[in-house]
C-alpha cells in the first residue's frame, strides 16, 4: 500500500512572522510556571524574576549596539513601539507641527500619521520612492525644517526588502533639531547595528520577526531624548511604559536577540545565497518576471517577484497546495481591491503589480526548500497564464518588452 | 487566507472549460488588467435551438474569480440563451456553496460576462462598452449604474459597503460613494414601489445632491470650463501613461484626442465616458465626448 505523505511545509513568509525558536520557548517556559512572580514585588518569588529581565535587556542592547541597556523599553510589539515613538516626539516638541515619513512605511506608521493629519491638523510630508523602492532623498532634504517634529522612516521595507539610508537621513534631520524614529522591525537581526554611534533617537523592533514570541517588542530610546510615555500608571520600564512586565515574552525576546546576533553572519551569507539562487532560477525559468526593490541595498532574506499577467492570490493558493507558504502584495489576498501601497508607490506596472509574490526566508530554510519552489513555481505560473486572457494577447513572451526595467 | 468552500477550491484547482473556443459565436469580455481581474467568456450557441452547446473561459484573477468562471460555464452549458439570461451572480455563488462577502464581485463578473457574450451573439452592442446602461459611477473600476442596479436587485443589497463587495465600485479612491448612495436609494425606492422589498427609510444620503443650476452661459465660459475640466483630468491619465487633448468644441459635442497608453486601451471607451461624465457635472448640462478621429 502506498501512503502519500503530506508534502513538508516550506515556510517562506518570514517577514510576516517566524516560528518561535525551540531554545526561545525553553527559556520562556519557567516564567509561566515556577517563576510567575511580579518583578516589582519585594518577596523572593517576584524579585527572582528581575535578573532575567535584566539579562534580556542586555541581550537586546548587544544586538542593537546600544550604549546603555536602559535605552531598551519593552513594549507589546512593533505597532506599540511605532505609536509610542511618534506620539512621544510630537508631545515633546509641541510647537512643531510637521512630520516626515515615507510612502512605503508599514501601516503602523502610515495610519498613525494619517490620523494625526486628519484629526490633529499635522502636516505630514510623505516622501516618495522610485521604481526600485529607493527613497527620494532630494525630496526629503527639501522638507527638512525647524517646523518638523519627527522623521519616521523605516530601516528596511517589509515587502521589497529595500534598505533606506536611515543613518544619513537621521544626521540630516539632526541639523534641524528633529527627532528621528525608524521602524526597524524587518532590519533588526539581519543588519548589524551600532546605535551607540548613531543619530537615530528611537527604533522599533518586534519579537516575532526574529524567531521570538508574538506580543513582545521593544522601543530603543536614546539616552537624553525627550520622551512622553504612551501608557501611564506604573513605574515599570522606568516609568516609560506602565504595565506589569510580560516576563515570559521579555525573556523570549532576549533569547531570540541573542540567537539572531550569533546568526547574523549565516543570514548574510547562506540565507542571502539561498535568496539569490531562488530569484535567479525563477527569473531564468519564468518569462516576464520582475524582481522588485533595490538589488544593491536589500535585506538578505527578502525577494518580491512580480509575475506579469497572473494574479497573486491564485499563485499563493497553488503554492500552498504544494506545501509552500509565501505572500503577496496583490489586492485580492488582503480584501482590499488595489495592489499594496508599496507596489503602487513604486509604480510597478499594473500588468505585474497584481502578481507580486514575496518570498521571505530565514535561517531555518534550506537548499531543499529553494529547490522545491524552483521545481513547482514555473508550472504554476504557466498554468495560470494559460488561463489568463492577457497572456496570448501579450504576444510571444520572448518578444514582449515591458517598458520598464 | 480566505475561508473558501471546498467547491471553490475544487473549481479553482481543477477548473472546467478553460481556454479559447475557436468556433465560438458569442464572446464576452469584462474587467481589465488594471482592475486586477478580467474574464473572457466564449459561447458556442446552436442558432436553430438557441442552446449553448459549449462554453469556455479565460480568466485573470484570484482563486474565486477563476472558480466563478468555471462554475459559470458549468451552469450554462445546455441551457437556452433565454434560460442563461436568467442566471444571476447569486446562482454562481450558490453553485460554489457561497463566496466570502468581499469576493462576491467575482460572481458578478461572471454574470456580466455572460450578458456580454449573449449580447455579442445577438449582434447587440453590450452596455458595458458604451455605458448606455446608465452613468459611469466608479471610474477606478469602470462600473456603471446599470451594473450596480443589477447587483442591488439580485442580491438585495442595502449599503455602499455591500455594493463594493459585489461590484468593486467605490473600492479604490472612494470618491464615488455619494453617487453609489444615490443609485442605491433610487433602486431601493423602485424596488419598494414594485413591492419587491418592504418600503422603509431609504439609506440616508448625507449630502443632498444639489441640482446643477441651469443658467445660460456664454460660449467663452463654456469653453473655459471644459478646458479647465480636461486639464484637471490629465494628471490621472498621465499616471497610467496616457493623456488627453482637447481638439474642438462644436455645440454640445466635445472632441478629444486620447494619447499614450490610452490609445488602443480596451478601457478607452470607459475613459471617454468618464470624461463626459465629468464635463456634464461641471457644466450642468448634457454634452457628448467623442474621439477627434471619429469626428
Amino acid at each position: 500500500m502506498t501512503v502519500t505523505a503530506e508534502p513538508r511545509q516550506i515556510y517562506l513568509d518570514n517577514n510576516a512572522t517566524t516560528s518561535c525558536a525551540l531554545d526561545v520557548v525553553a527559556e520562556m517556559l519557567p516564567f509561566f510556571t515556577e517563576q510567575y512572580g511580579n518583578p516589582s514585588s519585594i518577596h523572593a518569588i517576584g524579585a527572582g524574576v528581575a535578573p532575567s529581565i535584566h539579562t534580556a535587556r542586555q541581550r537586546l542592547q548587544a544586538l542593537l549596539g546600544a550604549a546603555h541597556d536602559t535605552e531598551i523599553v519593552f513594549t507589546s510589539g512593533g505597532t506599540e513601539s511605532d505609536t509610542t515613538a511618534i506620539l512621544s516626539a510630537l508631545r515633546s516638541l509641541p510647537e512643531r507641527r510637521e512630520i516626515i515619513t515615507s510612502a512605503v512605511e508599514h501601516h503602523a506608521v502610515l495610519s498613525v500619521c494619517e490620523y494625526l493629519a486628519k484629526n490633529e491638523g499635522y502636516t505630514v510630508h510623505v516622501i516618495p520612492v522610485d521604481n526600485q523602492g529607493r527613497l527620494d532623498v532630494k525630496a526629503y532634504e527639501k522638507v527638512l525644517s525647524d517646523k518638523v517634529a519627527l522623521v519616521s522612516i523605516m530601516w528596511a521595507n517589509n515587502e521589497t526588502g529595500t534598505i533606506f539610508p536611515v543613518e544619513t537621513l537621521a544626521q540630516m534631520a539632526k541639523a534641524f533639531g528633529i527627532l528621528v524614529h525608524t521602524d526597524a522591525v524587518q532590519a533588526v537581526g539581519k543588519i548589524p547595528m551600532r546605535l551607540s554611534n548613531s543619530a537615530i533617537d528611537m527604533l522599533s523592533l518586534s519579537g516575532h520577526k526574529i524567531h521570538g514570541p508574538k506580543g513582545i517588542g521593544a522601543l530603543y530610546l536614546k539616552r537624553g531624548v525627550k520622551f512622553r510615555p504612551l501608557f501611564r500608571g506604573g513605574h515599570q520600564e522606568r516609568g516609560r511604559r506602565a504595565g506589569t512586565e510580560n516576563t515570559a515574552g521579555i525573556v523570549g525576546l532576549g533569547k531570540a536577540a541573542e540567537i539572531a546576533q550569533s546568526g547574523m553572519i549565516d543570514e548574510n551569507t547562506r540565507v542571502r545565497n539561498l535568496r539569490d539562487r531562488l530569484e535567479r532560477e525563477l527569473v531564468a525559468r519564468i518569462p516576464n518576471a520582475i524582481i522588485t526593490g533595490d538589488p544593491e541595498q536589500r535585506l538578505p532574506n527578502t525577494t518580491t517577484i512580480a509575475f506579469e499577467f497572473v494574479e497573486g492570490e491564485a499563485i499563493l493558493m497553488m503554492l500552498s497546495r504544494a506545501g509552500i507558504a509565501a505572500s503577496s502584495g496583490s489586492a485580492c489576498t488582503s480584501g482590499s481591491l488595489e495592489p499594496s501601497h508599496v507596489m503602487r508607490a513604486m509604480d510597478i506596472p499594473f500588468t505585474a503589480a497584481h502578481g507580486a509574490t514575496r518570498f521571505s526566508l530565514s535561517r531555518v530554510n534550506t537548499d531543499a526548500d529553494i529547490d522545491r519552489v524552483i521545481e513547482v513555481l514555473p508550472g504554476i505560473i504557466d498554468r495560470l497564464r494559460a488561463m489568463s486572457p492577457y497572456w496570448s494577447a501579450a504576444g510571444a513572451p520572448a518578444a514582449f518588452q515591458p517598458a520598464y526595467s | 487566507m480566505w475561508n473558501y468552500s471546498e467547491k471553490v477550491k475544487e473549481h479553482f484547482f481543477e477548473p472546467r472549460n478553460t481556454g479559447v473556443l475557436d468556433d465560438a459565436n458569442g464572446v464576452g469580455e469584462v474587467g481589465s488588467l488594471a482592475c486586477g481581474d478580467a474574464l473572457k467568456l466564449y459561447l458556442k450557441i446552436d442558432p436553430a435551438s438557441e442552446t449553448i452547446t459549449a462554453a469556455r473561459f479565460q480568466t485573470f484573477g484570484c482563486g474565486s474569480a477563476i472558480a466563478s468562471s468555471s462554475a459559470l460555464t458549468e451552469i450554462i452549458i445546455g441551457k437556452t440563451v433565454d434560460q442563461a439570461l436568467s442566471v444571476t451572480n447569486q446562482d454562481i455563488a450558490d453553485y460554489l456553496d457561497g463566496l466570502p462577502p468581499e469576493k462576491m464581485h467575482c460572481s458578478v463578473m461572471g454574470a456580466e460576462a455572460l450578458r456580454a457574450a449573449i449580447a455579442n451573439y445577438r449582434g447587440e452592442a453590450w452596455s458595458d462598452e458604451g455605458h448606455d446602461d446608465g452613468a459611469l459611477i466608479c471610474k477606478c473600476f469602470g462600473i456603471d449604474a446599470g451594473m450596480i442596479e443589477r447587483a442591488v436587485r439580485v442580491n438585495r443589497l442595502s449599503s455602499v459597503e455591500q455594493v463594493t463587495n459585489f461590484t468593486k465600485a467605490g473600492g479604490a479612491c472612494k470618491t464615488c460613494h455619494e453617487k453609489i448612495e444615490d443609485v442605491l436609494a433610487e433602486v431601493l425606492t423602485a424596488m419598494a414601489a414594485e413591492g419587491v422589498i418592504e418600503a422603509g427609510p431609504a439609506p440616508t444620503c448625507p449630502v443632498a445632491p444639489s441640482a446643477p443650476i441651469q443658467k445660460t452661459m456664454t460660449n467663452l465660459q463654456k469653453i473655459q470650463m471644459i478646458t479647465a475640466a480636461i486639464e484637471d483630468l490629465r494628471p490621472t491619465l498621465q499616471r497610467d501613461g496616457g493623456d488627453i487633448e482637447l481638439i474642438d468644441i462644436d455645440g454640445d459635442t466635445v472632441m478629444v484626442n486620447l494619447q499614450g497608453s490610452c490609445v488602443g486601451c480596451q478601457m478607452s471607451s470607459i475613459t471617454l465616458s468618464g470624461v463626459q461624465e465629468r464635463l456634464m457635472t461641471v457644466l450642468g448640462k448634457p454634452v457628448r465626448v467623442i474621439p477627434a478621429q471619429a469626428a
